[in-house]
């Protein structure tokens, strides 16, 4: 008899150990201190508590195994995609433990912890142009694989639908277990992926939940990871359907928050998480009672320079 | 006459200008006669009190005003400004 079991390769079980270094991160709840209503709770998900330390490991550990289970990426080809930093560095976490080289097109103005975790990860970095932002490293990547047929894997995280799933598949699951009551989910959008793929599953799951996005105020603003939609390349999976409201949070609002959460949960996050807490008190204070759940996508270990500059204040 | 290079994004309020000649001076009257002519810059670079956001990255050439001397910093006639935008593309 032909057995039906399908041949596993060396790859795919290296693929498949290091699931267990993927999500189920643990959550925080924020003071009433912080909150200023006692009746409305906030919960955010410790995203950097991941293999790469942060949110990414979901896309990114998703799509890889995606592309390496339908044959895309195997040891001889290379995984080539545009990134701000934090894709950058799960792929490469991901694929210096599996064995798979790693190309990146990073803008030139990265910040400087991120290029060198990356360069010590082993990638090989294409700098782009820092007037572009990644809309011109998706350009450069793009280029690179019309260039040489056949020696890239082009992950393209902003069009990958494996970006959505891991939140639809892991992130929103994870929240209905760890806070049922939940009212509101709240997060802020980049390639989208996030509140994407984490709204739909709650929306399908629990039709009450509020599904709120937040964007930056505008183009030129300090939250990396953020994408104002507005002026930038829209990334292909973004769903305008599943945002029931957008609310915009400024740069000064997220550094603002990022002292006082530090001041009062002892907390150092990262100014994109620092702007989810922000915008998630601006929901709060429209609200006479609730669970509103953000994600934290990371903490202050790769910034720095804002970190310095936020608690001089 | 300066020039000032406009980022991608930014360029949806510059008419998809991308360079920019300017009368020069210092860094404020530059930024100032920039928003002057094109309006819908102005909430994307100054904050409330006129002064330029925080986080909005500027360079003179290829050093930072920051280390200059900030909104005062000279801009002759050759001097390439240039606004960086923050990193985005994440979540």
């Amino acid at each position: 008899m032909i057995s039906a079991t399908k041949q596993v390769s060396s790859l795919e079980s290296k693929i498949l150990a290091l699931s267990e270094k993927v999500g189920n991160t643990p959550i925080h709840n924020f003071s009433s201190a912080l909150i200023g209503n006692n009746n409305i709770k906030l919960v955010g998900k410790m995203e950097w508590m991941q293999l790469g330390g942060s949110v990414k490991a979901r896309a990114a550990y998703f799509i890889i195994k995606n592309a390496v289970e339908s044959g895309q990426l195997t040891e001889q080809t290379i995984l080539l995609d545009a990134t701000s930093g934090n894709t950058g560095i799960a792929y490469a976490a991901i694929a210096k433990e599996a064995g798979i080289r790693v190309s990146l097109c990073l803008p030139e103005n990265a910040s400087i912890e991120r290029k060198q975790i990356l360069t010590e990860l082993g990638v090989d970095i294409v700098y782009t142009s820092p007037l572009e932002g990644t809309d011109g490293s998706q350009q450069v990547a793009r280029e690179l694989v019309k260039d040489n047929p056949g020696k890239y894997f082009y992950a393209d995280q902003y069009k990958n639908e494996n970006n959505w799933k891991a939140h639809y598949n892991t992130t929103a699951l994870e929240i209905l277990n760890q806070v049922p009551t939940i009212t509101h989910f709240v997060a802020g959008m980049g390639t989208t992926g996030t509140f994407v793929g984490t709204g739909r599953r709650l929306r399908e799951i629990n039709p009450a939940i509020r599904l709120i996005a937040f964007q930056p105020d505008s183009a030129l603003h300090g939250l990396e990871g953020w994408k104002h939609l507005e002026t930038a390349v829209v990334p292909k999976i973004y769903d305008p359907a599943v945002a029931d409201e957008i609310i915009e949070v400024t740069t000064e609002e997220s550094y603002d928050m990022l002292k006082k959460v530090y001041d009062i949960e002892g907390l150092l996050l990262s100014p994109s998480s620092a702007a989810n807490v922000a915008g998630a008190l601006k929901v709060a204070a429209t609200l006479t009672e609730g669970t509103i759940v953000t994600v934290l996508p990371d903490n202050s270990d790769k910034y720095s320079e804002v970190i310095k500059k936020v608690l001089k204040k | 006459m300066a020039t000032i290079i406009i980022p991608t994004p930014l360029r949806k309020f510059t008419n998809n200008t991308a360079k920019l000649q300017i009368a020069g001076g210092t860094i404020e009257s530059s930024i100032k006669e920039l928003t002057t002519n094109f309006p819908d810059l102005k909430r994307h670079l100054l904050d409330e009190n006129g002064r330029i956001r925080s986080f909005v990255n500027i360079f003179v050439g290829d050093e930072d005003i920051r280390d200059l001397q900030q909104e005062q910093t000279l801009v002759k006639d050759d001097t390439v400004v240039s606004i960086i935008p923050a990193i985005a593309g994440g979540l």
